[in-house]
């Protein structure tokens, strides 16, 4: 069709004024479509190629057979264990060292029951010691699971409460030259680098907090989780106050004009009109701690321990990911049960941000029409 | 009665306050302390000499130099495909379109992605995948691209700063009027030549946002790097593509957790946070500063 379009010139018929054909222009439009495909080319690879890392750990049983005939039963003497601790004590704090320590010498029986065949690996991910370099490594994840749940948790408690209520207070009562100073502040607050925080929360934080609660162990899953509220604050705050923002004029006019004061509009009207906003940015808060690499590492003592209490240290999923991978054996065990967790990572914020996005907004959306009209 | 509701809502909007004072007081300590704690030992030498005596002594220069090194080839591979994206969302998909919606639906999980899985998609992808696939067929199986160098962490980086640079694209897109652009579709330009010769030039500033912003990501970030390229100690600067290098947020994650000797080394731990603390603060103030002008021009 657009090439019948040149034969009339100069009569301005039907034909005429149909677009040309222009190889410019259709190649630079195919272009720039296919640039604009790579953003979700990159999220296809990314789930291809951490995945496929992971699957030798499905795909061994048959190796493993060999590799046992092969591999003769290591002896547990003082030579092993020492080299050891001091391969772990590079990475890790002095509590680590000694609570692996601990934990190796007391399950000796263990030991022979699932020696160094991989097969054993899968079962052991369910376990709950991860110990990745030993003479008998075990991948239990449930540590690291504690962990990162224990630690996630303590953030939300400090971030949720303090960046929503922040929010109310920028959206509802602040003048207008405080809000334009709060909203670029805590924009620069997002754009501290977590090495930065984590740092800080390494050198200050760790003995301010210890000073007040007098605890044994200076970095652990208190540290880490009040620096990572530091991280998500900005998450929460921008989201929640978007949110409160964009309800409609009439809600607000509606219940000041029934005679309510300011502060109980926000609270009973505004608030609760925004709680599908809220929700999803407490959602993307939780995804950004779950991920947060540096601050576990620095702040969190490492320690791969599953105890309750918060002032004891913790080991996350991303920081045993940090940690390990730059050590390991390409093609490892070890290496595929990192690039497991890393998938599961992955999955977990993937699936977040999803139900932030489709869930909570065509809720909010609908919710906004429905009463409107 | 209505004394009792004046002292809750009082109280409510004060704790509403207080929370926002909180924040902005954790920045300003934040801020003073680091800095306070790093002002002793900041000096031009600092900046510009090697380290010394097995990093107890001497400067950073290597650490910045690749850091500028980094953050440089990151925008080159992070700018111009972010642009483009940001042209294709605001002028050629349609908005309701499912193939544009799945788009803006990637972009914003790439940016909730979260940094240490870029790390491992690094290594799975570029390090052993593309490098090491280039290995084998111009290299003969010799090792020289399948290994962490500065050019995987910088494409790694570009990955992670990718939404950064598409998202104030579009904004800063969105602003040109619309008029202007049917000004020029009637007085007979095509549609790429409006977008090269009119949208483009109107939504520079955004693209120097986005600019700016995504550097300042790159230059803090230190999860994506740790294992595609940053290392602890060289002597020499990088000078190809294919060298390791040194970096600010590595050297001090290095430095306060597995150098031996971390208090004596305390004083160049806080001098080089400042130093990174306060780039990625002058860079992220300088893009609030472009975006808040940008926004009132707009209003």
């Amino acid at each position: 069709m657009d090439n019948n379009a040149g034969h009339n010139r100069f009569v301005f018929t039907r034909d005429s004024l149909k677009k040309k054909f222009r190889l410019s222009e259709f190649l630079s439009e195919k272009i720039i479509t296919g640039v604009a495909f790579l953003s979700i080319a990159i999220i296809v690879l990314i789930f291809f190629f951490v995945f496929r890392e992971t699957l030798p750990i499905f795909h061994q049983k048959k190796e493993a057979a060999k590799v046992e005939n092969v591999v003769k039963p290591e002896k547990y003497g003082s030579d092993a264990n020492a080299g050891k601790t001091n391969s772990s004590g590079q990475e890790q704090y002095g509590v680590t060292t000694k609570d692996t320590m601990m934990i190796e010498n007391k399950t000796p029986a263990e030991d022979t029951v699932v020696h160094g065949s991989d097969e054993a690996t899968l079962k052991s991910l369910a376990g709950t010691q991860w110990l990745p370099v030993s003479d008998r490594p075990r991948y239990g994840l449930i540590p690291l699971f504690v962990g990162t749940l224990k630690i996630t948790l303590i953030a939300m408690l400090f971030a949720a409460p303090i960046a929503i209520l922040a929010a109310l207070f920028s959206a509802a009562f602040a003048p207008y030259w405080l809000r334009e100073l709060l909203k670029p502040a805590i924009e620069l607050l997002a754009g501290f680098p977590s090495v930065v925080i984590g740092f800080f929360a390494l050198m200050v934080m760790a003995t301010f907090f210890q000073n007040i609660f007098g605890y044994d162990g200076r970095l652990n899953a208190f540290v880490g989780g009040v620096a990572m509220a530091l991280a998500a604050i900005p998450i929460i705050f921008t989201i929640t106050e978007d949110a409160l923002t964009a309800i409609p004029h009439t809600y607000t006019e509606a219940s000041l004009a029934l005679g309510a004061t300011r502060w109980q509009t926000a609270l009973f009207v505004t608030l609760p009109a925004a709680t599908p906003g809220i929700f999803a940015a407490i959602l993307l808060g939780i995804g950004r701690v779950f991920g947060e690499t540096m601050i576990a590492l620095m702040a969190t003592g490492n320690a791969a321990l599953s105890s309750i209490n918060p002032f004891e240290s913790v080991r996350t999923l991303a920081a045993t990911i940090g940690a390990e991978m730059a050590e390991v054996v390409f093609g490892d065990t070890h290496y595929s049960v990192l690039f497991l967790i890393g998938s599961m990572l992955f999955v977990f914020t993937f699936s977040l941000n999803a139900l932030a996005e489709f869930y909570v907004k065509g809720k909010l959306v609908k919710r906004f029409q429905g009463k409107q009209s | 009665m209505s004394r009792k509701r004046d002292i809750t809502g009082g109280l409510f909007i004060g704790v509403t306050a207080f929370s926002a004072l909180l924040i902005i007081a954790v920045i300003v300590i934040l801020l003073v302390v680091i800095i306070i704690g790093g002002k002793g030992t900041f000096s031009w030498e600092f900046l510009t000499s090697f380290p010394q005596d097995g990093m107890m002594k001497g400067g950073i220069f290597p650490a910045i130099y690749g850091t500028v090194f980094l953050v440089l080839i990151m925008s080159i591979a992070a700018v111009p495909f972010g642009t483009i994206t940001a042209i294709y969302l605001t002028e050629y998909a349609s908005e309701k379109s499912i193939l544009a919606q799945s788009i803006r639906f990637a972009v914003r999980t790439l940016a909730t992605v979260p940094s240490i899985i870029f790390g491992l998609f690094g290594l799975g992808f570029f390090i052993k995948f593309v490098g090491g696939g280039m290995d084998n067929l111009f290299l003969g199986g010799q090792l020289k691209w399948g290994q962490p160098s500065i050019l995987w962490a910088s494409l790694t980086m570009a990955l992670l700063t990718l939404p950064v640079v598409i998202v104030s694209v579009e904004e800063a897109i969105r602003t040109v009027p619309r008029e202007m652009r049917e000004a020029s579709l009637a007085l007979g330009a095509t549609k790429w030549e409006t977008i090269l010769r009119i949208v483009l030039p109107g939504s520079r500033s955004g693209i120097m946002t986005g600019t700016i912003l995504a550097v300042s990501r790159g230059a803090g970030e230190v999860a994506p790097i740790l294992f595609t390229g940053a290392a602890y100690y060289l002597a020499t600067l990088p000078t190809s593509l294919s060298d390791q290098f040194m970096n600010l947020g590595y050297h001090i994650y290095i430095m306060a957790t597995q150098s031996a000797n971390v208090d004596k080394t305390l004083p160049i731990q806080f001098a080089t946070t400042m130093v990174l603390l306060l780039l990625t603060f002058t860079l992220n103030l300088t893009a609030v500063i472009i975006r808040a002008r940008l926004r009132r021009k707009t209003k």
